[in-house]
C-alpha cells in the first residue's frame, strides 16, 4: 500500500477488496437477470487530513464508493475499516454513533436541501444528531456554521430556493460540517457550478481541511480539480481503480493508458498545445455483465490477447504507485 | 420576520440571499388571487363551511330556528317566496320569517330549513371520508414508498393473513370462528418464534427454508391490494355493503373513506419513491436522522401538495357520493334531511314542483364544482411546473 503518511496510526480509512454488484430484475416476477458490477474489488487508504481524488468518467462506480463508505448503501464483500474497526458489515443500529465521523456533499446544490425547511433548520438536523439539546445553543451553533463556510448568519430563516448554486453548496458545507465529522465524501461537490464559483467552493473546501484538519475523499471527472485539491489519486474504470498514485507522480508519470488517455483529453490554456495522443473513442461499456479479462480492453490502444483471458492483477511499480495493467508495469 | 437592510449583507462582506422575500404563503395568495375560478371556489367553499356550520346550531336542538321537521299538510308544495299561511297556522308550526324562502314539499316542510339541515351532511360526509381515506393512503403509500423494497417471509405473510382473517371475522360478528382463528395465530406465532430459536443453533431444512423464502416485497403487497381494490366498480361495492350495515350518517362516510383510498395510495407511494433518492434525503439519513424524522419532516412535508390537491377534488366525489346513495334510498335514514333525498322525494313532483329537484340539484352542483375549481387551481398553485408564466 501506498505509504504517503508514516503517522503511527495508520489510515484513517481502510478499503479493502470492496464489491457492490447491483442486481438487475426483470419480468413479471422480477427475477434477477443480471448484475451491474458498480464496484468490483477495489482497495483504497485515506489518511487523516488528507484528501484521496477519485476520477473516472460517469457510471464508473465513483459515487458508490463514497456511498458504500457511508454505508448508505451496503457492500457485497470487502472490508470498510474506519480507525480499525470495520463498518462494512455493521447494521444501522451500530452506524449510527459514527454517523457523526463522517459526511457527504453533494453534487447537485438544488436537490441537496430540503425545500420545505429554512436553512437553518436543515442545518440543526446535524445538529440533533449531535447531542445539542438547547434550542438556543443551537442557534448560535448555525451562525457560526454559516459564518464559517461564509455566508451571513441571518441566512438562516430563509429558504434554499432563495439563494444562489454556490450559496446552497457553501450551505451543504454547513450541513456536513454541523456533526463535526473527520471525513468528507466529496460527491462531485463542483461539477454542476460556474467555473467562477467552483474555484471559491475549492479554496474554501482547502481552508476548511487546513483549519479542520479534515480529511477529504474527493470525486470529480474533472482532472484539474482532482489534481489540485488531493494528494494521492486513484483512477477508476467500470468498478476497477486502473491506477492508484500519489497526485504529483500521477501528473507527472502516468502509466496506465486510460490515465495517459484522460490526461491527453483535458483542456489545455495553450492554443499550440498538440494532444499526444488521440483521445478515446466511444462511450464506457455498461457495467451489466463485461466480458472476463481487463475492463478497459474494448477501447485499450494497447490491446492484446492476454488483456482479454484473465483478470489483471495490481503491479506494484513504485512505493507510491500502483497500476492494473501489465504491459506498462 | 425580521426586516435585513440591504447594507447589512454588504457591510459584513458575507453572501446573501439573490431572490425577493416571498414567503410561500404569500405567494400561493397571490398566484391565487389571479386564478380567479379557483379564488371563486374557494369563495364558495367557505361560504358553504360557514352556511352548513350555521346550518348545524340553526335545525338543531329541541327548538331550533329553523324546523327542518315541523308538517304542515294544509301548507304542501308551495313555491318559493310564498308566504306563510298565518290565519290557518297554530304559531308553533310558522315559519321563521312567516316565509318559504325555498317552498315546502309534498309534506309541508319549509325546503329551506331542510336544505340548511343537509348542509351539514354534505359537509361532514365529505370531510370524515376524505380523511379517512386521505389517513390510509399516506400510512400504505407511506410504508410501500419507504420500506417497500424490504421482502416479506413467508411466516410473516402468513401470520399476517391469519390474524387480519380472525379480525375481521370479529368485526363482523362471527365471533367464535374469530377468536379460534386468533388463538390459532398467537400459537403460530409461539411456533415460529421457537423454530427461529431452534434453527439459529444452525439447523436448517427445507421446512424453514420455506419458511424463510423471501417471497414478495411489501411494496407488491399493498400495490396488488390497491390494484385489486380498484377492480370494483366503487359505487356498486359501496351499495352492496351499505345494503348489508345499517343505515346511519356515519356507516356512510366510514364505507366511502374506506372504499376511495386507493388513489391517495399511489399518489404518495410515488412521491415517496422519487423523494427517497433525492439527495437532501440521503443526506439527511448521513446525518443520522431517525427514519420516522426523515418521514415527518422531510418527505411528507414534500409529499403533501399532490395529495392534498386529490383531496379536494376527492371530497367533491365523496358529497356526490352521498347525494347518489342517499338518492337511492340508502343514504342517511329519511327523518334526516339531505341533499339527495331532499332531491328524490322531489323528483315524483318534478313537473308539479321544480323546485324540490331544482334547488338541492343546483346546490349540490355549485358545492361541486366549486371544490373542483379550487383543487384544480390548488394544484397549479403548488407545482411550479404547471404555472402559467407572466
Amino acid at each position: 500500500m501506498i505509504e504517503k503518511n508514516n503517522s503511527s496510526d495508520g489510515p484513517l480509512l481502510k478499503v479493502k477488496g470492496l464489491r457492490k454488484h447491483f442486481p438487475v430484475r426483470r419480468g413479471f416476477l422480477q427475477r434477477i437477470k443480471g448484475w451491474v458490477k458498480a464496484v468490483d474489488g477495489v482497495d483504497v487508504d485515506i489518511f487523516r487530513g488528507r484528501t484521496l481524488g477519485l476520477v473516472g468518467e460517469s457510471g464508473c462506480g465513483k459515487s458508490t464508493i463514497g456511498r458504500l463508505i457511508l454505508k448508505l448503501l451496503e457492500p457485497n464483500e470487502g472490508k470498510i475499516l474506519y480507525k480499525g474497526r470495520d463498518i462494512s458489515g455493521m447494521t444501522q443500529n451500530e452506524v449510527k454513533p459514527l454517523r457523526k465521523e463522517m459526511q457527504i456533499i453533494f453534487q447537485d446544490p438544488f436537490g441537496s436541501l430540503n425545500p420545505r425547511m429554512t436553512v437553518g433548520q436543515s442545518i440543526e438536523e446535524g445538529l440533533r444528531t449531535l447531542g445539542v439539546k438547547n434550542h438556543g445553543e443551537r442557534k448560535v451553533r448555525v451562525s457560526q456554521l454559516l459564518e464559517m463556510v461564509g455566508i451571513a448568519p441571518e441566512a438562516a430563516d430563509f429558504y434554499p430556493h432563495e439563494f444562489s448554486g454556490g450559496q446552497r453548496q457553501r450551505i451543504g458545507i454547513a450541513r456536513a460540517l454541523s456533526v463535526e465529522p473527520s471525513l468528507i465524501v466529496c460527491d462531485e461537490p463542483v461539477s454542476a457550478l460556474d467555473v467562477s464559483i467552483q474555484s471559491q467552493i475549492i479554496n474554501l473546501l482547502k481552508e476548511l481541511q487546513n483549519r479542520l484538519g479534515l480529511c477529504y475523499l474527493f470525486i470529480s471527472h474533472d482532472l484539474n480539480v482532482v489534481g489540485y485539491m488531493s494528494d494521492t489519486v486513484a483512477v477508476m474504470y467500470l468498478g476497477h481503480i486502473m491506477e492508484y498514485a500519489a497526485a504529483d507522480e500521477l501528473y507527472d508519470h502516468p502509466l496506465h493508458p486510460y490515465t495517459l488517455a484522460l490526461l491527453s483529453a483535458v483542456p489545455s490554456p495553450d492554443p499550440d498545445h498538440r494532444r499526444a495522443q488521440p483521445v478515446l473513442m466511444g462511450d464506457v461499456p455498461s457495467a451489466l455483465n463485461p466480458p472476463p479479462g481487463c475492463k478497459f480492453q474494448g477501447r485499450c490502444p494497447l490491446v492484446e490477447d492476454r488483456c482479454r483471458r484473465k483478470e489483471i492483477e495490481v503491479y506494484q511499480v513504485s512505493p507510491e504507485h500502483q497500476v492494473r495493467c501489465w504491459k506498462v508495469a | 420576520m425580521k426586516a435585513y437592510s440591504e447594507n447589512y449583507f454588504q457591510k459584513t462582506g458575507m453572501e446573501r440571499p439573490l431572490a425577493p422575500r416571498e414567503t410561500r404563503w404569500r405567494e400561493g395568495w397571490r398566484l391565487l388571487k389571479r386564478n380567479r375560478l379557483a379564488f371563486a371556489g374557494l369563495v364558495i367553499f367557505i361560504l358553504f363551511f360557514l352556511i352548513a356550520l350555521a346550518g348545524l346550531f340553526l335545525t338543531s336542538g329541541t327548538k331550533p330556528v329553523f324546523d327542518p321537521a315541523v308538517v304542515r299538510l294544509e301548507e304542501k308544495l308551495r313555491p318559493p317566496l310564498s308566504n306563510a299561511k298565518l290565519e290557518i297556522l297554530s304559531s308553533d308550526r310558522v315559519p321563521r320569517l312567516g316565509l318559504y324562502l325555498f317552498g315546502t314539499d309534498e309534506l309541508g316542510r319549509d325546503v329551506f330549513s331542510r336544505m340548511l339541515q343537509g348542509a351539514w351532511v354534505s359537509l361532514t360526509v365529505g370531510f370524515v371520508a376524505v380523511g379517512i381515506a386521505v389517513l390510509i393512503g399516506i400510512l400504505l403509500g407511506g410504508i410501500s414508498g419507504y420500506y417497500g423494497q424490504n421482502a416479506m417471509r413467508a411466516d410473516q405473510i402468513f401470520l399476517g393473513a391469519v390474524l387480519l382473517l380472525s379480525g375481521g371475522l370479529v368485526l363482523m360478528g362471527i365471533t367464535f370462528f374469530g377468536v379460534v382463528l386468533l388463538c390459532v395465530g398467537g400459537v403460530l406465532l409461539v411456533f415460529f418464534q421457537w423454530v427461529k430459536k431452534r434453527a439459529s443453533k444452525g439447523v436448517e431444512t427445507a421446512w424453514t427454508r420455506f419458511l424463510w423464502m423471501r417471497a414478495i416485497s411489501i411494496d407488491t403487497l399493498i400495490m396488488r391490494f390497491v390494484d385489486i381494490m380498484l377492480c370494483f366498480p366503487s359505487f356498486f361495492l359501496i351499495l352492496t355493503v351499505v345494503a348489508l350495515l345499517p343505515a346511519s350518517i356515519y356507516n356512510i362516510m366510514i364505507v366511502i373513506g374506506l372504499t376511495s383510498w386507493m388513489g391517495t395510495t399511489r399518489f404518495v407511494r410515488a412521491e415517496f419513491l422519487s423523494l427517497r433518492d433525492q439527495d437532501f434525503v440521503t443526506a439527511a439519513r448521513a446525518l443520522g436522522v431517525s427514519n420516522w424524522r426523515i418521514i415527518f419532516r422531510h418527505m411528507i412535508p414534500n409529499a403533501i401538495a399532490p395529495v392534498l390537491v386529490s383531496a379536494t377534488i376527492s371530497i367533491a366525489t365523496a358529497i356526490l357520493t352521498e347525494a347518489g346513495l342517499s338518492f337511492l334510498g340508502l343514504g342517511v335514514p329519511p327523518p334526516h334531511a339531505t341533499w339527495g333525498n331532499i332531491l328524490s322525494d322531489g323528483k315524483n313532483f318534478i313537473f308539479d314542483a321544480p323546485w324540490l329537484t331544482f334547488i338541492p340539484g343546483v346546490a349540490i352542483l355549485i358545492v361541486v364544482l366549486s371544490f373542483n375549481l379550487f383543487g384544480e387551481g390548488l394544484r397549479d398553485i403548488l407545482n411550479p411546473r404547471l404555472r402559467e408564466r407572466s
